[in-house]
């Protein structure tokens, strides 16, 4: 197995403050993975330079083994048909119906006939839970969960093998988190996905993630579920040994 | 024997058997190649024969077994499922069994559809379109009120005035905008000039471009071309900024810490507006005035002092204030059209667009209105 994502020792710096310094993480296929840090640890710049939203200052991003901070426009863009990603607060265009908004990929990248397009982006809708009447609504009129779930539709629009979720629970109740992350394991597995998330929420890492990586002070550590709980590095054991992770047991991850 | 359509083929080749249809499918089903794909299922004749596929030399994505899932359940010979020889694909299942439950979140209303040329459905969408002018008038006089009461009640306590934030405001709406007001008012003296010195010169009247300009000048064009360019300067701006700050709930958040929204958002913004705009009417006045003297000079051959001599003869004592005089009332009707319109965004950015195009809109609309009331007034009044 490849790996699907590949950083090598990515620097990025703003200013004088250093976000990663020398940062290397790798993803194998099939894996779903999971990015835990701190606030301001630079997770969400990881995010956006892997998905070559921003150019790092230092280093190489590989996606699918191709280097995507030397890449020209075009090229680029085919690289980008080729994930989905769901942003934190879902991101969906506000102007554009649900349907629409898991149409716009397509429409962009393929050439397809409209009942095709309808039926497709229904499909679609309807692997992530929403039904028809859900789709003609407005992102305005959708609940939290819906949003979530209607901007995990939109990543799936071109049949990407590889997905990006940033923060995919945030903001639920714990009923419609716990929903989302066995919706994202079921997914993951009928589709074939890898799966890459930033998570704060430890009932989804626990419940989705096969390996973990935990960015401190610029760097990763990688490692699987039960490696990384009896981490001695204080951020980590403070983060998986807290209070709130007491009550969690190891056994039911990965 | 082998059927006529595998010619050219690429993904779909049929082999018709005395008692059923082969179809052998391979290449790559997915959306990209959908569009090549179709023209071949919709060339294939099956005639209603059973039908056995082989799908071990194609590879699926989700739209290519949509595809796949599509065309049997519209071809399927009644009575004789499709069977696969072979292991059918993966993804085939998860669509069959995706479309078979029902969604787990199902939307709370559903979106009503109408016939279009129904005449209940006019009738009530005349009805619903009145009732929302209605309510829109209501909402109207009460922002109206609300910001009375606010004026009002902040007039007895100083400290409600909010200094730093009028200040503020006075330096966005008003010292910024000197530079483009100062432009705009020489401009337009100088075209009034020499579009006056052109009409009069055939009179031998030149002299009275003096009075065209001052009065001009002092009386309509200084205060009403900087309230427009205020209006599209600042009004956007109010209507923006307060709209940015519904949608990110931060009006919302006010009021729950129990701060009135008009009094921290709208009244600085309104004495501000209205501190800054007379300021700058007197900055448009002054510039205009040198842009008028200027081309005197230049085209008419007018020495200064002689312009200067009959500028002051021109001008009543009137001239000046009844210009001056109307630059609060247009401050005030921009203010209001642009915070107004920014307390009124809800739910997405679209409205925020829409809304800060009407704050701009309604704000030059009034302003133009209001100056046309002043004309009758003053006309009235013999000033």
């Amino acid at each position: 197995m490849g790996a699907v994502v590949e950083v090598r020792g990515l620097v990025n710096r703003f200013g004088r403050q250093t976000v990663h310094r020398d940062l290397d993480m790798s993803v194998a296929e099939g894996e779903v993975f999971g990015i835990v840090g701190g606030s301001g640890s630079g997770k969400s710049v990881l995010l956006r330079t892997i998905l070559g939203l921003q150019q790092p200052s230092a280093g190489t991003v590989l996606l699918g083994g191709r280097d995507i901070t030397r890449m020209g426009v075009a090229e680029l863009r085919a690289v980008k048909a080729g994930y989905g990603v769901t942003f934190q607060q879902g991101a969906l265009f506000s102007s554009l119906t649900v349907l629409q908004n898991v149409q716009l990929p397509m429409i962009e990248h393929l050439q397809l006939p409209a009942r095709a397009l309808d039926e497709l982006a229904l499909l679609k809708l309807r692997l992530v839970g929403l039904g028809a009447d859900a789709a003609r609504k407005y992102p305005a009129q959708l609940s939290g969960g819906m949003v979530k779930r209607a901007a995990l539709a939109r990543a799936l629009a071109l049949d990407p093998q590889l997905l990006f979720l940033d923060e995919p629970t945030s903001g639920l109740d714990p009923i419609g988190a716990q929903a989302f992350d066995e919706l994202v394991v079921y997914l993951q597995r009928e589709l074939q996905l890898t799966v890459v998330m930033i998570t704060h929420d430890l009932d989804t890492l626990f419940g989705t993630c096969t390996r973990v990586g935990v960015l401190v002070d610029g760097k990763m550590v990688t490692d699987t579920l039960q490696g990384i709980v009896h981490n001695p590095q204080p951020w980590i054991h403070a983060y998986f040994q807290g209070q709130r992770a007491q009550h969690r047991e190891v056994s039911h991850g990965a | 024997m082998t059927s006529s359509h595998a010619r050219g083929n690429v993904y779909c080749a049929a082999q018709r058997r005395p008692d059923r249809i082969e179809l052998a499918l391979s290449g790559e089903w997915s959306a990209a190649t959908l569009p090549a794909i179709q023209p071949e299922l919709a060339a294939l004749e099956l005639g209603g024969q059973r039908l056995f596929i082989d799908a071990s030399a194609a590879r699926f994505d989700l739209s290519g077994a949509w595809l796949l899932h599509d065309y049997l359940a519209g071809h399927a010979a009644p009575g004789a499922p499709p069977e696969f020889t072979g292991s059918p694909p993966p993804a085939l299942a998860l669509i069959a069994r995706t479309l078979a439950t029902d969604p787990v979140l199902p939307a709370s209303e559903a979106v009503a559809q109408t016939a279009w040329l129904d005449p209940a459905a006019a009738v009530e969408g005349l009805g619903r379109k009145a009732v929302r002018g209605w309510r829109l008038i209501e909402a109207l006089l009460a922002f109206l009120g609300r910001v009375s009461y606010a004026v009002g009640r902040a007039s007895f306590r100083p400290r409600r005035w909010r200094p730093i934030s009028i200040t503020r405001h006075v330096y966005d709406t008003g010292i910024t905008a000197i530079p483009i007001v100062a432009l705009i008012a020489f401009l337009i003296a100088v075209i009034l000039a020499y579009m006056g010195a052109q009409q009069l010169r055939k009179f031998g009247a030149d002299i009275y471009v003096v009075d065209l300009v001052t009065v001009g000048v002092l009386r309509e064009l200084g205060v009403l071309l900087t309230a427009i360019i205020v209006a599209g300067r600042s009004g956007s701006a109010f209507a923006a900024e307060i709209g940015a700050m519904r949608l990110n709930e931060e009006v919302d958040a006010l009021q729950a810490i129990g701060v009135d929204p008009i009094e921290v958002l709208v009244l600085p913004r309104l004495l501000g507006l209205v501190i800054a705009l007379p300021l700058l009417t007197v900055i448009a006045d002054g510039i205009g005035l040198v842009g008028g003297g200027l081309l005197c000079h230049t085209l008419l051959g007018m020495p200064l002092a002689q312009f200067l001599n009959r500028a002051s003869d021109a001008i009543a004592s009137t001239t000046f204030w009844v210009g001056i005089i109307k630059a609060p009332v247009f401050a005030l009707l921009i203010a209001l059209a642009g915070t107004w319109c920014g307390l009124r965004v809800r739910g997405s950015s679209r409205d925020l667009g829409r809304l800060t195009t009407l704050a701009v809109v309604q704000a030059i609309f009034f302003v133009i209105l209001a100056d046309a009331l002043f004309a009758v007034l003053f006309m009235e009044m013999d000033i």
